[in-house]
């Protein structure tokens, strides 16, 4: 099962991209896709075979499962895979976003079909019409006639709408035009041939392979590895499919950055192997991590790295840029995968492996992270566009995840793996409500939308649901991880209360910053870019419904989960 | 009996989140009306029992948080007086917005209002409150955004969110730092909490906040953008009253001597509040300040360390402030106007449904025997007259004070709307379900007061003395208005020609920033404003121009410039390669023999 989780994926990826040009492709990938949820949903059964280890007679927890096969000894790298409670969930998320991913595509791409069958038969609209670019994942957003005006008029004024530079008006002055985004991702019809997008769900089961083996890896060097798969995907689905003005540099920025905080977790990695002798990454934390004398040196050296991926501030300027040109589905596995790298890392490889460096680390950890949590929470109350607002929000929920780690109290690991997977759940959801807005008005500035409420009310619903929980509403899956980094970090006294106090106040900026978004998409009167838009379809709706349904499940019953992480192997 | 006490929540809840994905308004009805009716029965049925109950929500380790149920004989008192006001604003609503295409939202966030603030009362774990407690705030925004063409609505409703999250911050705080001193989030279990003082003054600035209570009164006067039902919800029995009641139930843990500051924000409140009151400009305005100002009387319960006259305090508002607010809904639709003072006018021959169920809440406001306010404010003011500490000199005074106030309002209120003669507007028939509301309060209203004589509430004996000094403060109130109402009276001739005959011109030049709540909103608005936009362009600032323009970009840069210049020195010609060689060649010569010389 292990390996299936793991291996789906991967021949679902290569499956596809042999198949690109069949007209079910898609299909294929979602298929694959939910077979590896389906294999990752069983790994609960059984569990217990693995190396669990006792306290006091009692089994208290560990490897539900293990799998090893040598691959090369003399460096130290064998193929072997293990679950626990904490790998586990994440892993579960990540195949749940990929299957949402998938469909999410699938439906995109017939629905872009048919739109296309129709405009032909219409002959009124010239070729290049599409509903919008890849990342619309096309609801039915407008019946042929409409959309034969549309092409029209984008035919005669290709780019109609001016760059959002500068938004004016509303509570706070003007945005520096540092934050200018370009509005509205009108498809570059070059470089877009119909068969594009199976390689994108190619792209997407490729970095949902990679990122299961990364949280599933028990040997450093295969983590490493995997880790670094992740990158090249990713690269390609920002580079290729993102919002062309600015995709390149942002891809380019992504994939530099990272590149550079893998180098440094590297030389973490075989320090801590080098010290210890082994690369069983579960040996070395039951044995309590590498020797005194390297611990800070690696755990500052791994830490650097997960930081970047997490991202810790100030490590943390590819991720406003990337998550704003990548298309829908892959800011959706940015947010809701990549970043789980890091923390991940962070939590089980960095704090497993050099448990005392940590401890003498955090305060530099906790700071940075409060600060994080300050910056972005200041940051989104002036940013003028929706996608770049909710990338910089997620800088400030992984602060809250970092500081509750950097706590290291028993409540404070458990917060950071809860706020994780809330995270995990929550901005996803808004980053796919806020790519079918911007599918439907052709813009994401917050000056140029209004009136949702009016024009798509079950829209504008979803869009504050997932606003409340984002800011941790409590009952929603975003509350318990952020109030208990609260606790944990009063927990430990003294200068932590400050910090404890800045945590508690992020979250009054996210409410702040939220309910500005919220005022500007959904409030007032409607805008002329909302103007007879689709409200939600059936087929979103079903995409977004597991988040949602999952976002209020976590958030009322959060009792499994926090047991589940009481077993993991930390 | 616990299941009972589980579905006094999760009724209402289910309604609530059941009629969001409704969209037809038999159905929303239907649901609307539902859950409290459920909840009702469930409370009347649990105050028979006093169920407690506790299974684990969330296990972090060090600290759990239980799903605790503790419905006391008060808290089921309160949890009663919810149920009931939700179901007539329920009931109410169904009628006022009969034309409202946003119905089923609307009722379904009442319902989950209602389950929220029924959390809170129920509540016996700190955390599992905040749950009830955020979602109430939550709520309240949806509600008070209702009304999608109204310009204000958003800002109202934005402010109202924010500023009681403002408070939640030293709110949550202050939980967690109570739960790290005692080990747990069990109300009943936190007892004497060590060094739990500074947590006690977090927990009451988040208090002061949901309550509207100074310096935090700034929310709910905009929040009368909502509808007028969700008025007579937030300012009845649920949020503005839930921070009042959470300090009642946490009354075992504070320092006796950290009361006194309970007290000063009372006493301050209740004054202040009970002046804008008497200079408010429109009928919800009143209502509103006369909000703030009753709670203060439950803030200054809570100081004197008398729960339970704050408990029935609470519930006797409830009955008689929702009465009020229904009714100023059904005077404002008479009238046909916007609310203002100087435009609305009825005669009381026009409804007298209006006029009586008007005339008796204000009555019980101001404190008139022997409806239910007047035994509440007694009991009030009783605790705070035997506890004899500087807390009880500070409220009963002010106390005393804020009784005469409210006798002022209350009477230029009655008179104001009712004795000005006609207004122009046609006069729309009451329909039927929300007079059976109005109804159902006026009974509630006059019936509360025999609370007193057999109710779950402990509260103090009357004392005579305090009675005569009530009913003289009370009618001193309404001898200055019917003073100035009598001495503008349209015949009387005098030098000076009264344009607008208002009783608040008693309040002389303080009268305009008093209308204005002494322009506090809006100083706050805009410190707020230029704060925050100072903070976050020097947030921007540091975060894109200094961490990404300088030192992630800037690294970009000088990486492609050492690139640039490495090449361009790779780029000369044969001489200076050969330079180059030769001064290579001497380097390594030069370090070769320094090291083999230290060796």
């Amino acid at each position: 099962m292990l390996l299936l989780a793991a291996g789906l994926p991967a021949a679902g990826a290569l499956a596809v991209w042999g198949l690109r040009r069949k007209p079910y492709a898609h299909w294929i990938g979602a298929g694959a896709a939910a077979l590896a949820f389906a294999a990752v949903a069983v790994l609960p059964v059984g569990r217990g075979s693995g190396a669990w280890f006792a306290a006091g007679g009692e089994l208290t927890g560990g490897w539900w499962h293990q799998f090893a096969i040598e691959w090369a000894p003399s460096l130290h790298l064998e193929f072997s895979l293990a679950v626990d409670g904490v790998s586990w969930t994440l892993a579960l998320l990540t195949a749940l976003l990929g299957v949402l991913c998938c469909i999410h595509n699938a439906v995109g791409a017939e629905q872009r079909a048919s739109d296309l069958l129709g405009a032909d038969r219409a002959a009124s609209a010239p070729l290049q019409v599409r509903a919008g670019s890849f990342e619309t994942g096309g609801p039915p957003q407008a019946p042929n006639r409409v959309l034969g005006l549309l092409g029209g008029r984008r035919a005669s004024a290709p780019v109609q709408e001016p760059p959002a530079t500068v938004e004016t008006g509303g509570p706070f002055p003007a945005a520096a035009p540092v934050h200018g985004v370009p509005a509205g991702a009108l498809g570059d019809d070059s470089e877009s041939p119909e068969w594009q997008s199976p390689i994108l769900t190619a792209l997407l089961l490729a970095v949902q392979a990679a990122s299961t083996l990364v949280f599933l890896a028990d040997n450093l060097v295969l983590f490493f590895i995997a880790f670094e798969a992740v990158l090249l995907p990713m690269w390609a689905i920002i580079h290729r499919y993102g919002d062309p003005a600015a995709r390149r540099r942002a891809a380019a920025k992504f994939a530099l950055f990272t590149v550079a905080g893998s180098l440094l977790m590297a030389t973490g990695l075989f320090v801590a192997i080098a010290d210890t002798g082994t690369a069983d990454l579960g040996a070395i934390i039951v044995h309590g991590g590498v020797s005194d004398d390297v611990s800070l040196l690696v755990f500052a050296l791994l830490a650097l790295g997960f930081a970047v991926k997490a991202p810790l501030w100030p490590l943390h300027s590819w991720l406003p840029d990337a998550h704003t040109a990548a298309p829908t589905v892959g800011s959706v596995l940015l947010a809701g995968v990549l970043l789980k790298l890091g923390t991940y890392g962070l939590i089980r490889v960095a704090g497993g492996l050099a448990p005392d460096g940590a401890a003498e680390a955090a305060p530099v950890l906790a700071v940075l992270a409060a600060a994080g949590i300050l910056v972005a929470g200041l940051v989104c109350l002036r940013l003028p566009e929706i996608k770049r607002l909710i990338a910089y929000s997620s800088v400030g929920h992984m602060g809250f995840v970092v500081l509750a780690f950097a706590a290291g109290t028993e409540a404070g690991i458990r917060a950071a793996l809860f706020g994780n997977l809330a995270h995990g759940l929550v901005t996803p959801l808004l980053f796919f409500l806020a790519g079918a807005l911007k599918a439907r008005t052709h813009t994401g500035s917050l000056g140029a939308l209004g009136g949702l409420r009016l024009a798509a009310p079950a829209l504008a619903g979803l869009l504050g649901f997932a606003a409340l929980a984002s800011l941790g509403l409590p009952g929603l899956a975003g509350f318990w991880g952020e109030a208990f980094t609260v606790y944990a970090a009063a927990e430990r006294g003294g200068a932590w209360l400050a910090l404890a106090a800045a945590a508690a106040f992020g979250a009054f900026l996210a409410a702040a910053y939220l309910l500005r978004m919220l005022r500007r998409v959904s409030h007032g009167p409607v805008a002329p870019a909302a103007i007879g838009i689709g409200d939600v379809s059936a087929a979103e709706a079903a995409v977004w419904a597991p988040l949602v349904a999952g976002t209020l499940l976590l958030g009322l019953v959060p009792g499994p989960l926090l047991t589940l992480f009481s077993e993991g192997l930390l | 009996m616990t299941a009972l006490a589980w579905l006094l929540i999760a009724a209402p809840a289910a309604a609530g989140l059941a009629g969001l994905l409704v969209r037809r308004r038999a159905l929303a009805v239907a649901l609307a009306f539902a859950g409290p009716a459920v909840a009702l029965a469930c409370a009347a049925a649990v105050s028979f029992a006093n169920p407690r109950t506790a299974v684990i929500l969330a296990d972090f380790g060090t600290v759990r948080v239980w799903a605790a149920l503790d419905l006391s004989p008060g808290a089921c008192a309160v949890a009663l007086a919810t149920a009931v006001v939700s179901f007539l604003v329920q009931l109410y609503s169904s009628a006022y917005l009969r034309g409202d295409p946003r119905y089923a939202p609307f009722a379904a966030q009442v319902n989950l209002f209602c389950a929220a603030m029924l959390l809170v009362v129920a509540a016996d774990d700190l955390v599992f409150l905040l749950i009830g407690w955020e979602v109430m705030g939550a709520c309240s925004y949806l509600l008070i955004a209702h009304y999608a063409k109204l310009p204000q609505a958003p800002g109202a409703a934005a402010k109202a969110f924010l500023v009681t999250r403002f408070g939640d911050v030293a709110f949550v705080l202050g939980v967690m730092l109570l739960g790290v001193s005692a080990g747990t989030f069990r109300i009943g279990e936190l007892g004497e909490a060590p060094a739990a003082g500074a947590a006690m003054l977090l927990i009451l600035f988040g208090c002061i906040g949901k309550s509207a209570q100074f310096p935090l009164q700034i929310w709910l006067p905009p929040a009368m953008a909502g509808p007028t039902p969700v008025s007579a919800l937030i300012h009845a029995a649920t949020m503005v009253a839930a921070g009042a009641y959470v300090l009642t139930r946490l009354l075992p843990v504070w320092p006796p001597d950290l009361l006194l500051v309970v007290a000063v924000v009372a006493a301050v409140t209740m004054v202040g509040a009970g002046l804008c009151a008497l200079a408010a400009r429109d009928v919800k305005g009143v209502l509103a300040w006369s909000t703030v100002s009753q709670v203060g009387f439950m803030f200054a319960a809570v100081a004197v360390a008398a729960g339970d006259a704050a408990l029935f305090h609470l519930v006797a508002h409830a009955a008689f402030k929702g009465l009020l607010f229904l009714t100023a809904g059904v005077v404002i639709a008479l009238a046909g106007t916007d609310g203002s003072l100087a435009s609305t006018r009825l005669r009381p021959g026009d409804s007298r449904l209006a006029f009586w169920a008007m005339t008796i809440g204000l009555a019980a406001m101001a404190g008139l025997p022997p409806l239910g306010g007047f035994y509440s404010k007694e009991a009030v003011l009783s605790a705070a007259y035997e506890a004899g500490t500087p807390a009880g000199v500070v409220v009963f005074w002010a106390g005393v004070g804020a009784s005469i106030l409210t006798a002022a309002y209350a009477a230029r209120l009655w008179l104001l709307v009712f004795w000005r003669g006609a207004g122009p507007a046609r006069r729309p028939a009451v329909p039927r379900a929300e007079s059976f509301s109005l109804w159902a309060l006026t009974i509630a209203t006059v019936a509360v007061g025999a609370l007193y004589y057999s109710g779950p509430f402990e509260v103090p004996s009357l004392h005579p003395d305090l009675m005569a000094l009530l009913l003289l403060a009370t009618l001193g109130g309404f001898a200055v208005i019917a003073d100035s109402w009598w001495r503008d009276r349209p015949g009387r001739r005098t030098d000076e020609q009264v344009t607008d005959r208002d009783p608040a011109r008693v309040l002389g030049r303080a009268r305009g920033p008093l209308a204005e709540g002494l322009y506090a909103e809006r100083l706050a608005a805009k410190a707020t404003r230029g704060v925050a936009a100072a903070a976050s362009a020097a947030a921007t600032a540091l975060d894109v121009r200094l961490v990404d323009g300088t030192a992630v970009e800037g690294s970009a840069r000088a990486t492609l410039a050492a690139a640039e210049e490495t090449a361009a020195g790779h780029r000369g010609g044969l001489v200076r390669y050969l330079r180059l060689s030769a001064a290579g060649t001497l380097v390594v010569a030069v370090v070769a023999i320094g090291v083999s010389m230290w060796n």
